[in-house]
């Protein structure tokens, strides 16, 4: 049965019809509203391509149903980021430091490392490879993305 | 010599309906749609206008067959084509793997991109810059060598003429011979090749905003998903329809042989559909045990034993008397490519012809694997590339694309499909296993008297180099059962000058497990087993292990020494023999050095790794790796470096925890809990020493440096704890048991 289901997604209040309240949140988020930041990686919340803050919080989208994400609760994609055309201090970084192969990671890489700094300004290499450990890079960016995330921090 | 050329009218701007995308500077993408059946494009590899064109406005367009799969070389083609053209490197776009719109330069693999499509494109870019110079100088009246250009500006005195104004939107009709390129730059006069130009793609990637072939909607598309078998020879028996009634948005069960999909209007109705859809399965146990996997390799047959490497007669040296004998056998397990995505796709049907979207590495072929699969004309099937996630050789992009060619046939509307985790850890074809037997003799002095190995590798079937697709196979339509691992008995035969050498690579007749290309195929394994081997005469001779390679190296491969004395001077190696004496404690360290010359025609790397080894746990942790790479002229220096990083960081994890595991029927490591590659804590710090010859020809640099990542963690093992690591990955499981054997 499809249903309305309201969601605070980069600022604007959206309503979206869906036939599964509990389908999850990224599917939403890419099908439902064409925000295509966030990409499928595993449906296991194991390798956080699909990341997303909810209320600040860096969230597995594919695993996180919309049934549990209210309609005031602040959801924001990469796309929602930036301000405009002004990019997030993260984001600056990973372009400055050329953080980035295929880029599949890197939208969920930024996205839980703006988490994280929110809360740790001043990180050790050794804080920011632990707050990362669980997102997963193929290509093996990781020396550029620890040195990227270290150079937002300092201005995220 | 230059050509002449004679600017014609042909429309040069085509597309034939579909969906080009191409990338200009700043990242700024631009879909358009083609303007109906223009003229074709040249696709000729002899022709200018199947590389170049440029707008009226100057606007250059490189069209390239070699495709970026995240490693930046969009970037430095650019680079490679606005440098010999003499444009601004902003006045580029490229627009890679269509098979409309782009000659067929090869797969893109093998470290080729730049070494082969990079320099195709540079003499196309050559040779239209001197024909646009004979036609300005024809204008002005002067000898071409009296202009200078700039910015596509050509200029005598105070005149001037631009690209644009002289060709603008026509074409060259010159011809290119590769074999005999047009005369190239002096290199000191390349302004853009050898800078660190920022990448095109990156701006878009940070932003979340770049066209992956994942983010391609095309009106009235619907999302479609393979139910794979539970084992790779089961046979469909029965599918239950009703068990996914439930589910809103089922537009179709698609099932043809062994075939099995699901297409629905969202794709989390497909998703659901493919996880409930009740099917039933025949039984097939037909893989090996995995326990017993190397006796399983070591007891397939023969199909033909190449010998790659013959010097002297090693029998005969290896009975004389008074000498020693070393022997060790090698192996590596099977590898899944792991992209961080699965293989996505999109498919169309229309009027009898087939689109296909897909991030293949190869287009072209794919193309004429599609066109075989569904019994069409070539010319009616169009592919096109468009980035998915990294892959690292042939991984699943093709299947996933004919998935979507089978279901968008079905349906009768476009199709995307993208599989789950655990489509793409199970059904991503894989690098095969690999054993190796090593034999060799030493004399009284330490001096390497014969030199003997044996490479057990699958065998390659046809020389297209085409992976069977998938959907072909299970749905019995028209595919070759080809066997295409790629070329894996590259570097089987070694760089060192010992006066008896004998290597031979058995091809066997079948493998476990369909196999592909990964990253450094067989260089890697092959070089693997050499380098360490190398390690334990030199531990033999109790000679130091960077001057034992020096003291057989070829005196007239410069370079190569070069390059060993380079790492040798980073890692600030302390000359003595390994392993270390006097270590005590439970954490000891170690430092191992690889060398390799790639294909043993080019690139060359050496590496030295340092690791710290738990000895009670059996862990091993890489801690600093140091790389000395020569690759020839650098286009692009930060894009290289960010290579070598990927190199090294894959190959640790691949060295010290990727296997691929299995039962009798199936691939049981299907997610990364079952198959983790390494995490950010576990990355080791890496030191780099680039050395640029820009008066050489630029060769690869995406793979050679992986070849000498695991023999160099092996070596550093044994440097550390005295014990020698001959079967990947090094688990702690098999740490600690090759320490109890006291190997």
């Amino acid at each position: 049965m499809a249903e309305r289901k309201t969601l605070n997604v980069n600022g604007r209040s959206r309503t979206i019809t869906v036939d599964d309240p509990d389908m999850p949140l990224l599917y939403a988020l890419r099908e439902n509203l064409g925000l295509d930041g966030p990409l499928f990686g595993c449906g296991l919340a194991q390798c956080g391509a699909c990341t997303v803050h909810v209320d600040g919080k860096a969230v597995r989208a594919c695993v996180h149903p919309l049934s549990k994400v209210g309609p005031a609760q602040k959801v924001v994609t990469i796309e929602g980021l930036s301000q405009g055309r002004r990019l997030h201090p993260v984001q600056r970084a990973f372009v400055e430091e050329q953080a980035v192969q295929c880029g599949y990671c890197t939208s969920g890489m930024i996205m839980e490392s703006a988490a994280f700094l929110a809360g740790n300004k001043k990180p050790t290499d050794a804080d920011i490879k632990k707050a990362l450990a669980n997102n997963l890079c193929r290509c093996g960016v990781h020396t550029r993305i620890v040195r990227a995330v270290k150079r937002a921090a300092g201005v995220a | 010599m230059t050509q002449h050329f004679n600017p014609s009218r042909r429309n040069l701007l085509q597309g034939g309906g579909a969906l080009i995308v191409s990338f200009s500077l700043g990242g700024a993408v631009e879909p358009a749609l083609g303007q109906g059946a223009a003229a074709a494009r040249p696709l000729s590899l002899a022709e200018v206008d199947a590389f170049l064109a440029i707008d009226a406005r100057g606007r250059v367009t490189v069209y390239s067959g070699k495709v970026d799969m995240g490693t930046g070389v969009r970037t430095a083609l650019a680079q490679m084509c606005a440098d010999e053209l003499d444009v601004a490197f902003s006045a580029v776009r490229v627009v890679e793997g269509d098979t409309n719109l782009t000659p067929d330069q090869g797969k893109t693999w093998g470290s080729l991109t730049i070494q082969l499509g990079g320099v195709q494109i540079r003499n196309a870019a050559a040779t239209a810059r001197a024909a646009l110079l004979e036609q300005a100088a024809k204008r002005f009246d002067v000898k071409p060598a009296e202009l200078s250009v700039a910015n596509g500006v050509i200029r005598a005195g105070n005149r001037r003429v631009s690209y644009g104004e002289l060709i603008g939107g026509r074409t060259f009709s010159l011809k290119l011979d590769h074999a005999k390129p047009a005369k190239f730059k002096d290199p000191k006069d390349y302004k853009i090749v050898g800078k660190s130009i920022p990448r095109v793609d990156i701006p878009q990637k940070v932003a979340g905003r770049f066209p992956y072939i994942n983010n391609l909607r095309l009106r009235g598309m619907l999302h479609g998903r393979v139910i794979h078998p539970p084992s790779v020879g089961s046979k469909l028996e029965s599918v239950d329809e009703s068990s996914i009634k439930g589910i809103a948005g089922i537009v179709r069960v698609v099932r043809q042989g062994n075939f099995l999909g699901v297409v629905a209007q969202t794709e989390w109705a497909a998703i659901k559909a493919a996880r409930n859809l009740k099917v039933g399965w025949s039984k097939w146990e037909g893989l090996p045990e995995q326990a017993k996997l190397f006796e399983h390799v070591r007891a397939s047959k023969v199909f033909r034993a190449d010998v790659t490497g013959n010097v002297g007669n090693t029998s005969e040296a290896m009975a004389r008397d008074g000498i020693k004998k070393l022997a060790a056998t090698y192996d590596f397990a099977i590898h899944t490519h792991g992209s961080q995505g699965p293989s996505c796709a999109v498919a169309e049907f229309r009027d009898g012809k087939l689109t296909s979207w897909s991030a293949s590495q190869a287009t072209h072929d794919l193309r004429r694997q599609l066109a075989e699969m569904f019994a069409m004309p070539v010319e009616n099937v169009r592919c096109i590339y468009l980035e998915g996630s990294g892959c690292y050789g042939r991984n699943g992009h093709e299947d996933a694309a004919a998935d979507a060619a089978m279901l968008a046939k079905a349906v009768g509307r476009p199709v995307r499909v993208q599989w789950s985790r655990a489509d793409e850890h199970g059904w991503d074809p894989k690098g095969p296993p690999t054993l190796i037997d090593l034999r060799a003799t030493l004399d009284g002095a330490g001096t390497v008297t014969a030199w003997e190995s044996e490479f057990f590798i699958p065998q390659q079937t046809d020389k297209s180099f085409m992976v069977p697709l998938v959907p072909a196979t299970l749905a019995g339509l028209p595919a070759k059962a080809d066997i295409a691992p790629g070329n894996i008995f590259q570097n089987s035969n070694i760089p060192y000058k010992f006066a008896n050498i004998k290597a031979v690579c058995h091809r066997l007749e079948t493998t476990p497990f369909r196999p592909s290309w990964i990253r450094t195929p067989g260089r890697m394994q092959n070089t693997y087993a050499n380098e360490c081997f190398l390690d334990e005469l030199a531990a033999a001779a109790n000679a130091d292990p960077i001057a034992f390679r020096l003291k057989y190296l070829d005196p007239a491969d410069k370079r190569g020494i070069e390059t060993l004395n380079r790492v040798a001077a980073l890692a600030k190696w302390d000359t003595r023999p390994s392993p270390r004496q006097g270590v005590s404690g439970n954490v000891v360290t170690g430092r191992g050095v690889s060398y390799v010359k790639y294909e043993l025609t080019r690139t060359y790397v050496a590496v030295v790794a340092e690791v710290a080894v738990d000895r009670a746990a059996g862990v091993i942790k890489v801690t600093k790796v140091y790389v000395a790479h020569d690759c020839g002229q650098i286009i692009n220096p930060d894009g290289l470096r960010n290579q070598l990083d990927g190199n090294v960081i894959q190959m640790v994890s691949r060295t010290l925890i990727e296997e691929l595991k299995f039962d009798r029927s199936h691939v049981t490591s299907l997610d990364w809990e079952s198959y983790p590659v390494i995490k950010f804590p576990d990355v080791p710090e890496i030191v780099i020493d680039l050395i640029d010859r820009p008066n050489e020809r630029p060769w690869g640099a995406g793979e050679p440096a992986a070849a000498v990542v695991p023999s160099a963690i092996s070596n550093a093992v044994f440097d550390a704890i005295g014990i020698r690591l001959r079967s990947v990955p090094y688990t702690p499981d098999k740490v600690k048991a090759a320490m109890r054997s006291g190997a």
